[in-house]
C-alpha cells in the first residue's frame, strides 16, 4: 500500500483523447474511456484509481491543461 | 518665434522628431535619406529626451520594430527611400490592418528597381493607393520645403494618432538634400506613461493590469463577417479623412484658365513656371496638394468649373494625373487633363513646364474655349 | 481511502494556471504547443509578471497563442517577431517581452531577424518550437526537417542535394555574443517538461536581469504533420529528432561573452 494516495480529475469536455497522460502515468492509473465527449474524443479517466500516487506526471504532459491533481497521506 | 537655422531637409526630420517628443526611431541606411539617422545618432536624444534610436538590420526589420513599439501607444517613426519603402510594404499593411499610429518618411529616388539616387516622385501610387496588400490607405503629406519637412513631423504624428493609422511624409531627394532656413519648434516633452494609458489603454499593449482585459494587437481575423466589418470600419475612417483632412495651397488660381497641379519639388518648379506664364499673359494658376491622400478632389472640381485645362506636373511618367482625371470626370467637367513629367531623377525646369503647357493646350490657347473630348 | 476524501482544496497539487484562460486550444490532440503555453503561463503567474509581459505571437500554428495566455499580445508578420519584440523592448525597457516562434517562422523566413535580435543582445526571451515541419500550412518542409523525412513538399523524403541540410539554428544562435542563455529542451515526458520549465524560468530571469537574449528551443512533435498518433510521434521524436538536436544547454553566460561551443 502506497504511503500517499492521489486523485486525478479530468475535465472530460476539455480532453482531446491524445493519451499522452495515459502514457506518462507510471502506475497505469489512466485510460481512455470507451465513451466519447461532446466533441467525439475518447476522454481520459481513472481506470485504476487505487494505484494513483498523485505524482502529477499526467498533468504536466497534458497539452490541454484539463487535468487537476490532488494528493493526500494514506489513512 | 522659434529657433532659426539653416538645415538640410533630412537633418530637419531628425531634429523635428526629437523636438516633437518622438519616443523611437528605427531605420536602415539608404541614399538619399541617410542623414536622418546620422543626425539622430549624432544628437544622442536618449540622453536628452529619452528617445530611442536604433539602426536595424534591414527595412523589413525596421518597419516591424515600428510595429512593435507603436503598438505600445508611443510616438514611433522610420524613414527610408523608395526601394526601402518597397521592402516595408508588408509591415505597413500590417500596421494599417492592426490600426497602429506611426510616421513613415519616404525621401523618394528614381526607380524602378535600384534605379537612381536622384529625386523622383514615382512612388505616388505606392503611397496613396496602398503599396502593400489589402484595402488600406495612409495619410500622405507632401512637403515642398525644408520648413514643411519640419512641420509635417508633428502634423504627421497628430493625424496618425487621431485616426490610429500610419501617416507618411512623401518627400523626394531634392527636398531631403537641400538646405533652407527653417524655424524649429520648441522642445515638447515625451508623453508620460500616465498620458499614454489615458489615451490608449483600450488598445495598446502596455501590460495587462487587473482592471482591464488583455489587449491584442493583430490584423488577423479568421471570421469573414468580422473581417468584412473591420474593413468597413477602415473605409469609414478613410472617408472621414477625406472629409476632414484635405490640405492644399492654391496660388493664383482665382482667375486661372489653366491650372498646374504639382506637389513637393515639382510644385516649387511650377511656382516659377506660373510667374513665367503670367508674364506671357497666360492665366495660369498652381494647385499644390499638401495631402496626397486624402486628395484635394473638391478643390480641383471647383476649379474645373472655370478652368479650360489641368496640367499635372510630376517627376514620374504620370501618376497623380489619374486622380486629377477622376476628380474632373466625377465633376462632369470637360476640362482637359494633361501630364508633363521628367523621370530618372531629373527635375523639370520652369521653362519646360510652360512650353509643355503651351503645347498640350495649344487648341484651347488658339480658340480661347474649352475643347470637348 | 475514498477519492472524495482526497479531492479537497488542501490536497491540491496541480491545476491550471490562472494566467491560462478556459478556451479550448485549437491545437491538434497531443500537440506540444499546449504544454509550452501552459509552462509559460505558469511561470508568468509564479514570477508575478502578468502586468509587465508582452508576448509576440508568430505566424504558424501558434498564431492564436494570444487567445489562451492572459497577457497583452502582439501578432507579428511571418518571421518578424524578433524585430517586433525589439521595438517593444527598446522603448519599454521595464516590460518583459518574449517571442514565441516555430521553425519555419524563426529559421526560414525570419532567419535575419532572429540572428540580428540575438546579436544585438536584445533583452527578450525567444521560445523556439522546433517540430521539423510547417504545421499550419499543411505539413511542408521546414529548414529543420530531418534528412529523409517525408513532408508535403518532400513526398519522397528530404533530399539534401535538392533541399539542403536540416539547420541547427540554435547552435548558430549560441555563437552570437548577444545571447546569454541558449538551451535545447523538450516537453514530451513529465521529466523533460519539468526540466524545460526550469530552463524557461532561468531564461526569463536572465531577461529580467538584462543579461541579453535568452533562447529556448523546444524540440517538439507535430503528430498531424508527421501522420502519426501523439504517442508514436513522441517515440519518433526521441529516436530521430533528439539524436540530431540533442537536448541540453548550449550556452550559459552573460551578454558579450562568446560561446564555448
Amino acid at each position: 500500500m502506497a504511503k500517499v494516495k492521489g486523485a486525478v480529475v479530468v475535465d472530460k469536455e476539455g480532453c482531446k483523447g491524445c493519451s499522452l497522460c495515459v502514457e506518462a502515468c507510471p502506475h497505469d492509473v489512466l485510460a481512455l474511456h470507451k465513451e466519447v465527449n461532446s466533441k467525439g474524443y475518447h476522454y481520459s479517466y481513472m481506470e485504476n484509481p487505487d494505484a494513483c500516487i498523485g505524482c502529477a506526471n499526467c498533468g504536466v504532459v497534458c497539452p490541454d491543461t484539463c487535468i487537476t491533481i490532488y494528493r493526500a497521506k494514506a489513512s | 518665434m522659434g529657433e532659426l537655422r539653416l538645415m538640410k531637409g533630412n537633418e530637419v526630420l531628425a531634429e523635428a522628431a526629437i523636438r516633437c517628443g518622438c519616443d523611437g526611431y528605427f531605420g536602415y541606411p539608404i541614399t538619399p535619406q541617410s542623414e536622418v539617422m546620422e543626425t539622430l545618432m549624432a544628437r544622442q536624444p536618449w540622453n536628452e529626451t529619452g528617445m530611442t534610436v536604433l539602426q536595424a538590420e534591414s527595412e523589413v526589420a525596421s518597419i516591424n520594430m515600428v510595429y512593435g513599439a507603436a503598438a505600445t501607444g508611443k510616438k514611433i517613426m522610420t524613414s527610408s527611400s523608395s526601394p526601402g519603402i518597397s521592402l516595408m510594404a508588408e509591415g505597413i499593411s500590417y500596421i494599417a490592418g492592426a490600426e497602429l499610429p506611426c510616421l513613415i518618411v519616404n525621401v523618394q529616388r528614381g526607380g524602378p528597381g535600384l534605379g537612381t539616387i536622384q529625386p523622383s516622385q514615382a512612388d505616388y501610387f505606392q503611397s496613396v493607393k496602398g503599396g502593400g496588400h489589402g484595402d488600406y490607405k495612409m495619410i500622405v503629406l507632401a512637403p515642398a520645403s525644408v520648413q514643411e519637412m519640419n512641420d509635417f513631423v508633428d502634423l504627421g504624428f497628430e493625424l496618425a494618432f487621431k485616426y490610429r493609422n500610419p501617416a507618411m511624409i512623401l518627400a523626394d531627394g531634392a527636398i531631403g538634400q537641400m538646405m533652407e532656413k527653417v524655424e524649429l519648434a520648441d522642445q515638447k516633452p515625451r508623453w508620460t506613461k500616465e498620458q499614454i494609458l489615458e489615451m490608449s489603454s483600450d488598445w495598446a499593449t502596455t501590460g495587462k493590469t487587473a482592471d482591464r482585459k488583455k489587449n491584442i494587437v493583430t490584423s488577423l481575423e479568421m471570421d469573414s463577417d468580422k473581417m468584412e466589418e473591420n474593413n468597413r470600419r477602415f473605409q469609414e475612417k478613410y472617408r472621414k479623412m477625406e472629409e476632414e483632412e484635405v490640405r492644399y495651397e492654391a496660388i493664383q488660381c482665382d482667375d486661372a484658365e489653366f491650372v498646374i497641379v504639382a506637389f513637393g519639388t515639382s510644385a516649387r518648379v511650377c511656382q516659377k513656371a506660373v510667374e513665367i506664364a503670367r508674364a506671357k499673359g497666360l492665366k495660369v494658376g498652381l494647385l499644390r496638394p499638401i495631402t496626397l491622400f486624402p486628395f484635394p478632389k473638391k478643390a480641383i472640381q471647383e476649379l474645373a468649373r472655370k478652368a479650360k485645362g489641368f496640367l499635372s506636373v510630376e517627376m514620374s511618367a504620370g501618376q497623380m494625373v489619374e486622380d486629377i482625371k477622376l476628380s474632373v470626370y466625377e465633376a462632369g467637367s470637360n476640362a482637359r487633363v494633361n501630364h508633363f513629367g521628367r523621370m530618372g531623377g531629373i527635375i523639370p525646369t520652369p521653362t519646360e513646364v510652360v512650353e509643355a503647357l503651351e503645347e498640350k493646350f495649344s487648341w484651347e490657347l488658339s480658340y480661347g474655349v474649352k475643347r470637348s473630348y | 481511502m475514498d477519492i472524495k476524501e482526497i479531492i479537497k482544496p488542501e490536497n491540491l497539487v496541480y491545476q491550471k494556471s490562472e494566467v491560462l484562460n478556459d478556451d479550448i486550444m485549437h491545437y491538434c490532440p497531443g500537440c506540444s504547443h499546449g504544454v509550452v503555453h501552459k509552462i509559460l503561463a505558469e511561470l508568468i503567474e509564479e514570477m508575478g509578471l502578468q502586468e509587465k509581459t508582452i508576448g509576440i505571437a508568430p505566424v504558424g500554428c501558434a498564431v492564436f497563442a494570444y487567445n489562451y495566455i492572459d497577457i497583452d499580445w502582439q501578432e507579428a508578420a511571418h518571421g518578424r517577431a524578433p524585430a517586433v519584440a525589439t521595438g517593444v523592448a527598446r522603448v519599454n525597457p521595464d516590460n518583459f517581452v518574449f517571442t514565441y516562434q516555430g521553425d519555419g517562422d524563426l529559421a526560414s523566413i525570419g532567419a535575419a531577424e532572429i540572428m540580428h535580435a540575438c546579436n544585438r543582445g536584445e533583452n527578450i526571451l525567444v521560445v523556439f518550437i522546433n517540430n521539423g515541419i510547417y504545421g499550419m500550412t499543411g505539413g511542408q518542409m521546414a529548414p529543420t526537417t530531418l534528412e529523409g523525412m517525408v513532408t508535403a513538399t518532400t513526398p519522397y523524403g528530404r533530399n539534401v542535394d535538392l533541399n539542403g541540410y536540416p539547420m541547427k539554428i540554435t547552435n548558430l544562435i549560441a555563437q552570437l555574443p548577444g545571447t546569454s542563455y541558449v538551451t535545447r529542451q523538450a516537453v514530451h515526458t513529465a521529466a523533460t517538461a519539468r526540466k524545460c520549465k526550469r530552463s524557461l524560468k532561468k531564461a526569463i530571469q536572465n531577461v529580467l536581469d538584462k543579461k541579453g537574449t535568452s533562447f529556448v528551443e523546444v524540440v517538439s512533435t507535430c503528430n498531424s504533420g508527421w501522420k502519426m498518433s501523439p504517442v508514436e510521434a513522441n517515440n519518433w521524436m526521441e529516436e530521430n529528432m533528439i539524436p540530431y538536436y540533442p537536448l541540453g544547454d548550449l550556452k550559459d553566460s552573460v551578454k558579450g561573452e562568446h560561446s564555448e561551443n
